[in-house]
């Protein structure tokens, strides 16, 4: 515990050095503004409820993309794990998948399914199936070999043996993917909102970038990571009891 | 580091038969195929307004790479690709063997480096053209920021899992600091420093292309949005092509690489 306790110091050192270093003018204010300045940019914000529907078209595509990158990556892993010719055929692909810029597919999507919401959820999805599908796949490979077998000794039809002892074996594995997931369906749908797109919290960030309306910018911003961090915060929280009811960790 | 878990770690597997080389291959080529057979359907379905076919592309493509113009955008690129390659691969090094050898410092802050990996690097874009400007220099930066993070972390990890016994053996053999640093530390580590290095360049590729999508006037990045802007569907997808293409390579070869300082050890 007391790991935590410094880490939080050393986050509340970072904030307070920003903010003098902002405040004597060392970085000007067209460049960055004082934390203490963001913070009521944004109270600011929240409060007018300007932001809300941003806030939930955003939130809106990344839940999508996750509940898409979720169930297909799952399915996707159990298919390519009952064929392993095919697996084998596809590693590559999956082992150099993160290294291609998927963003410069953006337009592409934009131009086949015009300038909705589809482009950007389908962005977020892409990069989030991918890391699901690879974690699922590591989860089923650590599948302990006689649980197979108790499977077949209860003579569980080939469903039941995937529902009830395959994918609850490989949870811990699975529960990494899905936070991956999370956090590459966040860069998706933000990235993609900030290239090109009709609302959301990346767009406002890139038009008060353009408008040179700092406040505002970094406000966002803040709000961006703030929602990031609280989503990481819950989710290893979670993990960390998952894990520790299976005394992994 | 399950953070990173998305990239495939190496294990060192027997190299495979002959027979099996040819038939992964065989596979790799039908995936290939697969992928063309794919793009064209995807054309046939959006029609030339959307997209290019694969033939179009491809020939669009070769035009552009015989073009001196499309090579001064490259030129642009790769010098700022490798600004930020050899700037994160030297601090990126630095700061993992830091933390490898400061546990205290180590556990404290790697939880931190590991969170900011998953946050969306490109709310930082507006902050870093701030600093740096419109330019290569901003380019460099954006290209550091995504690629040093993994080099920070492997290598950290790396220094920390030196087998103990090695460096027993070198204080008996009497080895000075340098000599042990340079023939035992260092070859233990490489393996496992170069998947880091593998992954942050792969990273500094996306930083670079993302910020000339965005803030610059030059580069492959910039002809892309600006080929988007005029919407000229053939360059839009001879260009994604020509990318796509160079970065699957450049981390194939990698990943070769990867595997060989794998199986070495």
């Amino acid at each position: 515990m007391t790991l935590g306790r410094i880490r939080l110091l050393v986050v509340v050192l970072c904030i307070i050095a920003l903010e003098i270093v902002c405040r004597t003018g060392l970085i000007d204010s067209y460049t960055l503004i004082p934390p203490s300045k963001m913070a009521v940019a944004l109270f600011h914000l929240l409060r007018d409820g300007s932001l809300t529907p941003e806030i939930v078209a955003t939130l809106g595509a990344v839940l999508i993309a996750i509940v898409g990158a979720v169930i297909f990556g799952i399915l996707g892993a159990v298919i390519l794990h009952a064929l392993p010719r095919l697996r084998r055929a596809i590693d590559p692909v999956l082992s150099i998948y993160y290294s291609i810029p998927m963003f410069v597919f953006y337009p592409l999507f934009i131009a086949l399914f015009g300038l909705t919401d589809t482009p950007k959820v389908l962005l977020g999805f892409l990069l989030a199936v991918v890391t699901m599908i690879a974690s699922t796949l590591n989860g089923l490979d650590r599948v302990p070999k006689v649980m197979r077998k108790t499977a077949r000794v209860f003579r569980l039809s080939k469903w039941s043996t995937v529902r009830e002892v395959i994918l609850p074996s490989a949870a811990p594995h699975i529960f990494n993917g899905v936070k991956l997931a999370i956090a590459q369906a966040f860069v998706g749908v933000l990235g993609a909102e900030f290239i090109l797109s009709t609302g959301g919290l990346g767009y406002q960030i890139f038009y008060a970038f353009h408008d040179f309306d700092n406040n505002k910018m970094y406000a966002i911003v803040l709000l961006v990571l703030i929602i990031v961090s609280i989503v990481n915060t819950i989710l290893l929280g979670w993990e960390r009891r998952l894990r520790q009811r299976r005394g992994l960790a | 580091m399950n953070i990173i878990g998305n990239f495939n770690t190496i294990d060192g597997a027997a190299r495979p038969s002959m027979w099996k080389q040819h038939q992964r291959s065989f596979d790799l080529l039908m995936i290939a195929a697969a992928f063309v057979v794919l793009w064209q359907v995807f054309f046939q379905i959006g029609g030339s307004v959307a997209l290019a076919s694969p033939w179009q592309a491809t020939r669009t493509a070769i035009a552009m790479l015989g073009s001196a113009d499309f090579w001064g955008d490259i030129r642009t690129t790769f010098s700022a690709f490798g600004f930020s390659v050899v700037i994160e691969a030297v601090l990126g090094i630095l700061l993992g063997a830091i933390l490898g050898l400061r546990r205290l410092t180590g556990d404290v802050v790697e939880p931190m480096i590991a969170g900011l990996y998953s946050i969306p690097k490109l709310m930082f874009f507006p902050m870093i053209t701030l600093f740096f400007g419109i330019g290569i220099s901003s380019e460099v930066a954006f290209g550091v920021l995504h690629g040093i993070i993994p080099i920070i972390l492997f290598t950290m990890s790396a220094v920390r899992n030196i087998k103990p016994v090695y460096l027993k053996s070198a204080r008996t053999m009497g080895l000075s600091t340098t000599q042990t640093l340079f023939s035992i530390a260092l070859p233990a580590a490489i393996p496992e420093i170069f998947t880091g290095l593998r992954i942050g360049i792969s990273g500094a590729l996306i930083g670079v292309i993302l910020c000339e999508m965005f803030g610059s006037s030059k580069g492959v990045g910039f002809r892309l949005m600006n080929a988007v802007a005029n919407n000229v569907v053939t360059d839009i997808s001879a260009i994604t092509l020509i990318l796509i293409v160079f970065a699957a390579v450049l981390s194939g070869v990698l990943m070769k690489l990867d595997e060989r300082l794998h199986h070495r050890i």
